[in-house]
């Protein structure tokens, strides 16, 4: 990178010295949202968690350890690519933050590893994980190869009948996959039967919670690990727009919405700047900011879909990853702010937003990041002219199987 | 505080433990059909108390059989708001609690719930998924109306962080006898006796043990220490098997026996 330096560094502090995703407050509240509804088992697990990650992140020599795995290891920093035919296509200039190119082929890896390296400083042996698409399953089994730990993952039976190639992956790298049977049988349910297990297993197992979700600390500190890509691309945005641009920052910043592991991380790079628009896209089936009102599960108080009575609902999405009820804590405190907007996107849209970065780009995405890309191209006219920068989070892989039953002989 | 100025719940086990026995509290799931004749049939069988489920999508606190209980009484169309109709119905003799997970009550709202249990004639709450750390609205809402709230210790709680629960706690002191969730287990866990020979040590309250109490003789062994237990998951089963009030409080009253016999 050949830009300025200084630009680069004022630029971060401005980042980091910033309100906006910053460290929540109290018990890991970001406004009313986030806490700590867990039972009792887990509280002191949770706070010497809150303490371990507060004690490793301010250590130049875990912080060092980590860069070093993400760049040897993961392959970091992800590229930004501009997309200049479909830009054309669409009328606007647009970049893809490039998670998909990081080993094990999604933004998850970045969390996973800085996880895997605490429950390591933190003495555990043994992880557990729960998994929709399997893409934060996959990244798990892999640290636990790496560093020699146990591993067992919890994914609903549906996800697991329609992602197997993941299911595969995650035996073939030695971890154990227990199917969750109960309720929607999808994320959610698995996200309950690793907070079981963890409830028994807390002295010795680390819980490898994969999005910006469940209880305090789990939410601030998975932003944190996924704070790199906001990072990377507030520079590498810098240097694409070029020395001209005002700001060298796009106009909109747009990521798909599940959990929002991939959207923290992101917009962690340009929260601070009011003129850059962020927006997270949801599936409209599994629409916690669309469609929920503030609830608490999980162990957090966040936009929920629900009955009348508060029994949670279940998600119904194409995309395996984003098939959840609920969101982040802190994306429900950006919504409620008005600093980040949430949209909703359809399945049938997300499937011609597949089909088509495929073909004018030849990138295959994930269909989670699809969602955004179905939210742009939806959005064109209001776009026109900008630069636009999408977190492609994931590649497409793990969907071709599915997405064959979907468009079978139609191409 | 005398014995009279007590509610109910707490009034009930104090009145057992006082006169040299040991506390019964059978766990139901309401709203599986027919849960109110098992209620009586319970309450008729040695119970000191009985604790109310109110089933939840997401009971991240309890093993297999409490699980399909829940999903049976919510495709049976249970409800937070039927559940305590049903209970003001009752007229059992024996005190009344509920347990549910916090969501349930914070989408009907801390104080119409509170209230809506002083109606039902329920005198305690037990909210597995609510800490200390966020008991504060719940609790407020709670002895404004005059229901008690009863905390959960566990195995891996901390000395300093116990004394701060029994402070808050009314009722009794639920002590979680294992590191894990409901369910039946082949023996009592050594844990159980510890954490309630920790909670003894620091409060008057009476302290039940819970979570892996499953037969008469595990009751009886903790109960060397604690002041009763509460059996969920062996109860429950029974029901769900035998869908039979009698053969249920048989059941129940085999704990009794065993708790008397000591």
């Amino acid at each position: 990178m050949n830009n300025d330096l200084k630009n680069q560094a004022d630029e971060l502090a401005q980042v980091f010295a910033s309100d906006m995703v910053g460290a929540p407050t109290g018990v890991g509240r970001f406004g009313e949202f986030g806490g700590m509804f867990v039972p009792e088992t887990l509280v002191p697990a949770l706070h010497e968690l809150e303490a371990a990650f507060k004690d490793a992140w301010a250590d130049p020599v875990f912080r060092n350890e980590l860069d070093t795995l993400l760049a040897d290891y993961a392959g970091r920093p992800s590229p930004l690519t501009r997309c200049d035919r479909l830009g054309e296509q669409l009328g606007f200039q647009l970049y893809l933050k490039r998670e998909d190119l990081n080993h094990t082929g999604s933004h998850k890896i970045n969390n996973v590893l800085g996880q895997a390296l605490l429950a390591k400083r933190m003495g555990k042996t043994r992880l557990v994980a729960e998994t929709g698409a399997g893409q934060h399953g996959v990244a798990t089994a892999t640290a636990a190869a790496l560093m020699d730990m146990e591993c067992l993952v919890y994914m609903g039976e549906v996800d697991i009948a329609r992602q197997e190639l993941n299911v595969f992956r995650m035996r073939l790298l030695g971890a154990e996959v227990t199917p969750a049977v109960s309720g929607s049988r999808t994320l959610k349910d698995a996200v309950n039967e690793a907070m079981r297990d963890w409830v028994a297993t807390v002295e010795h197992t680390y819980y490898c919670l994969g999005s910006v979700l469940g209880p305090h600390p789990y939410p601030w500190m998975v932003r944190e690990f996924h704070r790199v890509i906001g990072t990377e691309a507030a520079i590498q945005c810098r240097v694409a727009l070029g020395a001209d641009h005002p700001t060298g920052r796009p106009d909109v910043v747009v990521a798909c919405i599940g959990g929002g592991s991939n959207a923290a991380g992101i917009f962690s790079g340009f929260a601070a700047f009011p003129e850059v628009d962020l927006v997270g896209v949801e599936p409209e089936g599994g629409a916690a900011i669309g469609h929920g009102i503030p609830g608490i599960v999980h162990g957090m108080k966040s936009y929920l879909m629900q009955d009348e009575f508060g029994q949670v609902s279940e998600a119904q999405s194409i995309s395996a990853g984003l098939d959840y009820p609920g969101v982040g804590p802190e994306h429900a405190h950006l919504a409620d702010s008005g600093r980040a907007k949430y949209e909703q996107v359809s399945d049938a849209e997300v499937i011609d937003a597949f089909q088509l970065l495929s073909r004018t780009e030849g990138i295959i995405p994930a269909l989670e990041p699809a969602h955004a890309l179905a939210w742009v191209v939806r959005e064109k006219e209001s776009l026109a002219g900008k630069n636009v920068l999408i977190n492609m989070s994931g590649r497409g892989d793990k969907d071709v199987g599915q997405m064959m039953e979907v468009l079978g002989d139609t191409l | 505080m005398s014995a009279s100025d007590l509610l109910p719940f707490q009034a009930s086990l104090e009145a057992r433990r006082s006169s040299g026995g040991k506390c019964l509290v059978p766990y139901l799931t309401g709203g599986l059909p027919g849960w109110e004749l098992m209620l009586e049939a319970v309450a008729s069988a040695g119970a000191d108390g009985i604790e109310v489920g109110i089933p939840f999508s997401d009971p991240v606190m309890d093993g297999p059989v409490i699980q399909e209980s829940s999903e049976l009484a919510l495709a049976a169309g249970a409800t937070p708001p039927g559940i305590l109709d049903g209970l003001s119905r009752l007229d059992i003799g024996v005190p009344l609690a509920v347990m549910t997970y916090v969501n349930l009550v914070y989408r009907f709202g801390y104080e119409r719930f509170a209230d809506s249990m002083v109606k039902a004639g329920v005198s305690a709450a037990i909210l597995p998924d609510m800490p200390l750390e966020e008991a504060g609205d719940w609790c407020g809402a709670a002895d404004a109306a005059g229901v008690q709230t009863v905390m959960l210790a566990a195995p891996t709680t901390p000395d300093e962080r116990l004394s701060r629960i029994v402070e808050r706690c009314g009722g009794f002191v639920y002590a979680v006898g294992l590191l894990g969730i409901t369910g039946e287990r082949d023996s009592l866990a050594a844990s159980a006796k510890v954490i309630a020979k920790r909670l003894k040590d620091v409060t008057d309250l009476p302290v039940l043990v819970g979570v892996g109490i499953s037969t008469p003789e595990q009751a009886a062994e903790v109960c060397e220490v604690a002041d009763g237990v509460v059996v969920g998951s062996a109860i429950v089963r029974r029901v769900l098997e035998t869908g039979s009030p009698e053969s249920v409080a048989d059941f129940v009253g085999s704990f009794r026996d065993a708790l008397d016999k000591g």
